[in-house]
């Protein structure tokens, strides 16, 4: 936790993670950045100021846990943890390479500070259940936090996963609901209309609060809410979030779920993140 | 010499030796998912419930919960029936344990055709081949009650990810209790100059009665339990296939991608060896008396008998 960190401060890093995951995925020519600027917010948020961490010493038993449900917008966690300090920044070059530690989707054998391999959809809510679990029954301090897409909710082990939180009462997991309205082949709302997730999360049991995803105000305010909150319930936070914020040709268009930006794109979309689009 | 007698179900001897090494070591972990009556681990449940996690009937989230004890240091036996544990939650098994390599340990009652009244819907015929497939995976059925119980600890300390199979009925003994076990090692039962049968699990029994048949009427036979069938214990079927030439492999489970095929794909790779295959013949089961699905199958002591003596011809 780093509370001297102010959101004013936030939002300048936010930029910062925006531009430079656009590089990534320029330089790679592969990825997906529609879904990891419509994370790069929440997950600053999460990075820079609220998470517990050490990274000089990744496998600290005692350091709060991320698990990226929704793998495939790990440009945004590559980019967190690089500028957190786990590895060069030279790295984020490397993306989708041959023997790189930076895997198409996380892999926690790979990359320092990735707390668990995912990238099949559904499966990273469980993981981080069971790490929230643990920290149960050992009497540790540390939270869980993870990142769930609202197009992965169609699985039904993130319901699975949800039901097992409440059962045991798991007040240290936070979970995210990136909420950005589409998935890989269109609207949710056309593909499989996801309802209302906030209702949804309340009516299996967690305590749930919706925000604007992109206002860093409201990210501060909902993880400050949760903060030391032990009422033995899991935390959601259901982020309304738009995919490709921040670029002009990328907000709300489904194609850019998983297309690398051109010479020309990545230049206009840089201008568009520094321009404060 | 095989001695008859009754013993016990493995899934009792699983019931029994988690229970034990819940006691000596607090991360082993059990995470049922609403047949711990079934699979033996209400004992656990009841005795060491700050160790135990019941997930509902939920066994893909079942083992992304256990993975995610196992990031933290934890060793959780997942514990279904096979054809839960070996297909409704075989790609989270993929991804979350095998890809990783982490210490998540599959531990299935009902294998096979062991659960013959149930039907088809609850035979685990295929689970051992599928889980075969993928990497970083070990799989093992023990052949009685006391084996099992040391292949258990054995998977408690193996490095990684480990599916074991179990019998919902009782099996004979064929080991004492001192009797030790090594994941991989295969087990001579009996070395032989003819023949050799390689069986394991719940078949060994009758694998082991067609042995005696054989040593009867003249024939020398070499008798393998393979309990491991992955990693297989590659010296001992070359080294059978060197001595005897020819190799019966008996099993409950479907003849394809099982112990035959493994030792097949030996065989075939030292352009050596005649190796035929006793199983299930690729087609589903019913409810029908355990014995009557194996003779359906020809996993009979006399079918065994019949095809050692068609190969020395």
């Amino acid at each position: 936790m780093n509370s001297q960190i102010t959101v004013d401060e936030l939002k300048a890093q936010a930029k910062v993670v925006r531009k430079t995951l656009l590089d990534m995925i320029h330089t790679a020519q592969s990825g997906h950045p529609g879904g990891s600027l419509s994370a790069t917010d929440l997950m600053t948020a999460v990075y820079f100021r609220e998470m517990n961490l050490d990274p000089e010493n990744p496998k600290w038993d005692d350091r709060d846990r991320f698990v990226l449900s929704k793998g495939h917008v790990c440009p945004v966690l590559y980019t967190c943890l690089s500028l957190r300090g786990y590895f060069d920044t030279q790295v984020l070059k490397t993306l989708r390479k041959e023997g790189s530690i930076l895997q198409g989707h996380p892999d926690m054998k790979r990359c320092p500070g990735v707390d668990i391999s995912t990238g099949s959809l559904g499966q990273g809510l469980s993981t981080a259940v069971g790490m929230a679990l643990r920290a149960k029954r050992d009497n540790k301090s540390y939270r869980v936090f993870v990142l769930v897409g609202d197009g992965e909710s169609n699985e039904g082990q993130i319901w699975e996963a949800v039901q097992t939180a409440v059962k045991y009462e798991l007040d240290n997991l936070v979970i995210i609901v990136d909420n950005n309205g589409l998935q890989n082949d269109g609207c949710c709302c056309d593909i499989m209309p996801t309802g209302d997730l906030a209702k949804k999360f309340d009516a299996f049991g967690c305590e749930v609060q919706s925000i604007d995803g992109h206002k860093m105000e409201e990210i501060v305010e909902a993880l400050d809410n949760i903060r030391g909150k032990n009422n033995k319930k899991p935390h959601c936070i259901v982020a309304k979030t738009v995919k490709g914020k921040g670029v002009s040709f990328m907000e709300n268009v489904v194609a850019w779920h998983g297309m690398a930006p051109n010479d020309e794109q990545f230049e206009q979309a840089i201008k568009d993140v520094e321009g404060g689009f | 010499m095989f001695k008859e007698n009754k013993g016990l179900p493995t899934r009792d001897a699983y019931g029994e030796e988690i229970l034990a090494l819940g006691k000596e070591n607090p991360d082993i972990y059990v995470v049922d998912c609403d047949i711990g009556k079934s699979c033996k681990t209400l004992g656990f449940a009841a005795e060491l419930p700050n160790q135990h996690i019941n997930v509902g009937i939920a066994e893909q989230n079942a083992c992304g919960v256990a993975a995610g004890l196992a990031t933290c240091g934890k060793i959780p036996f997942v514990t279904t029936y096979a054809v839960f544990g070996s297909m409704r939650m075989s790609e989270q098994i993929r991804q979350e344990a095998c890809y990783p390599k982490l210490n998540v340990k599959i531990a299935c009652s009902h294998g096979g055709l062991t659960p013959a009244n149930d039907g088809a819907s609850h035979q685990g015929i295929e689970d051992m081949g599928i889980l075969r497939t993928i990497p970083n995976m070990t799989v093992i059925m023990g052949g009685d009650f006391y084996s099992t119980k040391k292949l258990v600890r054995a998977a408690a300390k193996w490095d990684g990810p480990v599916y074991l199979r179990f019998t919902r009925d009782a099996i004979p003994f064929i080991y004492d209790e001192n009797e030790e076990f090594e994941i991989g090692k295969a087990k001579l039962i009996k070395d032989g100059a003819d023949i050799t049968i390689i069986a394991n699990g719940d078949i060994l029994s009758v694998a082991y009665k067609a042995v005696d048949k054989l040593e009867e009427s003249g024939i020398s036979v070499r008798f393998l339990d393979m309990h491991t069938i992955k990693p297989i214990d590659v010296d001992a079927v070359k080294e059978s296939i060197e001595k005897t030439g020819n190799i019966i492999t008996v099993e409950d489970h479907n003849i394809i991608n099982g112990l035959g095929s493994a030792v097949c794909e030996i065989s075939a790779e030292m352009g050596k060896g005649i190796v035929k295959r006793v199983g299930i013949q690729d087609k589903f089961g019913e409810s029908a008396p355990y014995e009557r699905l194996l003779e359906k199958n020809g996993i009979t002591v006399e079918n065994i008998v019949e095809i050692a003596k068609n190969l020395l011809k």
